[in-house]
Formats: C-alpha cells, sequence, structure tokens
C-alpha cells in the first residue's frame, strides 16, 4: 500500500504542534498549558506513526511508544507541582506565580 | 471510501484542536482535547499502527486526560462570586503574538516539508515487505531485542516519577 497520505500527516503535525505553541504561550493556566504540552508530544507522535508506516523495523512506533511513557511521566509530575503551587499561592494563573521563595 | 474517513478524521482534529485554543472554559478544553486524541488514535489505526493507538487511547485519554480533569477540579478555587454558571475559565495573555508566533511556526513548518521530496524515501527503503494484518507481534519482538534497554530504562523512569511525585504531592506541615 502506497503512503498516499504521509504529506497530509505531515499538514496536520505542523499544524497542532502550531496550535499547542500557541496554547502555551496564550493561555495562563497552568492545567491548559499542559495541555497545549501534551498536544505538541501528540503532533511529534503523529509525525513518526506517520514515517514509519510500511518500515518492517518498526522504529518510528517504537520512539512514539517511548514518547507517550516519557509524557505521562511528565504530565503526572507536572501535575503534582500544580497542587504544590495551588496549595502555596492559592491560584494556578501563571502571572501570578512569580516568586520562588517568600 | 478511505479518502473520505482520513478528511473526516482530519477535519475532527484540526477543528477540536482549534476549540481546545479557543474555548475560554478549562472543561470545554480539556472535552475537546479528547476528541482530539481519539482522532489522532483513528489516524494511527490509518497509519497501520494498531498498538500504538490501542495505547493512545489507553495512556492519553484513559490516563493523561483523567489527570488533567481532577487537575482542574483540584486547583479551583470555590470563593469565586457565584453566578449561576460555574465556569471555570482560564485568562490569557499576549493573545496576539502569541497566535503570530505560530502561525510563523506553521509557516516555516509547511514551507520545509512542501519542499521535500518524500517519493524517493518509501520506494527506496520499504519497498515491497509483505504488510501484516497487526504489529503488535512486532512492537513486542522489537521492546525484547532491539529495544530492551530503553525498556528497563523506561520502567526506572516510570518508578522515579511515581517517587517523585508522590513525594511532591503529599501533605507536609512541618517543614514550609
Amino acid at each position: 500500500m502506497e503512503n498516499n497520505y504521509l504529506s497530509y500527516y505531515l499538514l496536520l503535525s505542523a499544524l497542532l504542534f502550531s496550535i499547542g505553541l500557541a496554547i502555551v504561550i496564550v493561555k495562563r493556566n497552568i492545567i491548559v498549558v499542559l495541555m497545549g504540552i501534551e498536544l505538541m508530544l501528540n503532533a511529534v507522535n503523529l509525525n513518526l506513526v506517520a514515517f514509519s508506516k510500511n518500515d518492517p523495523n518498526l522504529q518510528g512506533q517504537m520512539f512514539a511508544l517511548f514518547v507517550m511513557v516519557v509524557a505521562v511521566c511528565e504530565a503526572v509530575v507536572a501535575l503534582a507541582i500544580t497542587l504544590k503551587a495551588f496549595e502555596h499561592f492559592k491560584t494556578v494563573n501563571l502571572d501570578r506565580i512569580n516568586e520562588l521563595k517568600k | 471510501m478511505i479518502n473520505f474517513i482520513f478528511l473526516f478524521f482530519f477535519l475532527l482534529i484540526a477543528i477540536s484542536a482549534i476549540v481546545v485554543l479557543w474555548s475560554r472554559n478549562v472543561l470545554y478544553s480539556a472535552f475537546s482535547l479528547l476528541v482530539t486524541f481519539l482522532g489522532i488514535s483513528a489516524l494511527y489505526v490509518m497509519a497501520g499502527a494498531d498498538f500504538v493507538a490501542v495505547t493512545q487511547i489507553l495512556i492519553y485519554v484513559g490516563g493523561i486526560l483523567v489527570l488533567l480533569i481532577f487537575g482542574v477540579m483540584l486547583t479551583n478555587k470555590g470563593d469565586r462570586k457565584t453566578d449561576d454558571k460555574n465556569d471555570i475559565l482560564t485568562e490569557s495573555r499576549n493573545r496576539f503574538w502569541g497566535i503570530l508566533v505560530a502561525m510563523g511556526l506553521f509557516t516555516l513548518l509547511f514551507y520545509t516539508f512542501s519542499g521535500a521530496d518524500f517519493a524517493g524515501i518509501h520506494r527506496q527503503n520499504f519497498g515491497d515487505n509483505e504488510q501484516s494484518l497487526s504489529s503488535v507481534k512486532g512492537v513486542g519482538v522489537q521492546l525484547m531485542t532491539e529495544f530492551v534497554l530503553p525498556f528497563e530504562i523506561t520502567g526506572i523512569l516510570l518508578m522515579v516519577a511515581l517517587i517523585g511525585s508522590a513525594y511532591l504531592a503529599s501533605s507536609r506541615k512541618s517543614d514550609d
């Protein structure tokens, strides 16, 4: 089967990465910024899987799986830090979390 | 037929990702992120990566998204002014420059891969191998042979993340 859709996968991946970047820049809620990061990681995964089509060694898919595992670790640790920051600052607005130590 | 299905999921992913960016309500963003993840897993299936698709649903939809919604609920102040609607809104800043940078990046990426020649790649390397029906066996064999060291390191990474997040999120009142 020909890999006809590769350019469309790349187009969608670029679109998702750009939207994720815009979310990270624009939004001020920590949780929404995390959503943007997950979107960017998903865009990269889409690229890897699209290129690994018809590859007998499945290297792109393996890398996508490892990216997923690292994304899980990142989300878990970021959420724990978010909970502690909320406990301390009583807000999740990134503009108001601006000091390291009181 | 397959073109229409691909186009459907393409538009579904694009629209729901734009909704994540557009919406001010955090929970609307989370639910349209759910639609995005499901559509991406459908595209994984169409790229012949069924194991990755199932893993995507399990990890992203079942794990990360639930975790994010828990985060929304746990970091929600209750002392807001009592409207009839209790929306959880997010503020946004430097909207113009953010969108501009994102569109610039998209233009750069689009310019890059529209000038590249991918036709030679898969004709050269991925010539005429028989496409097996499922990629699960291949993924398992690769995990146990070529990628066994990253696989084990992944286990260590998961344990470090588990211990670290449990330590961070535990409530210690003694030292502050």
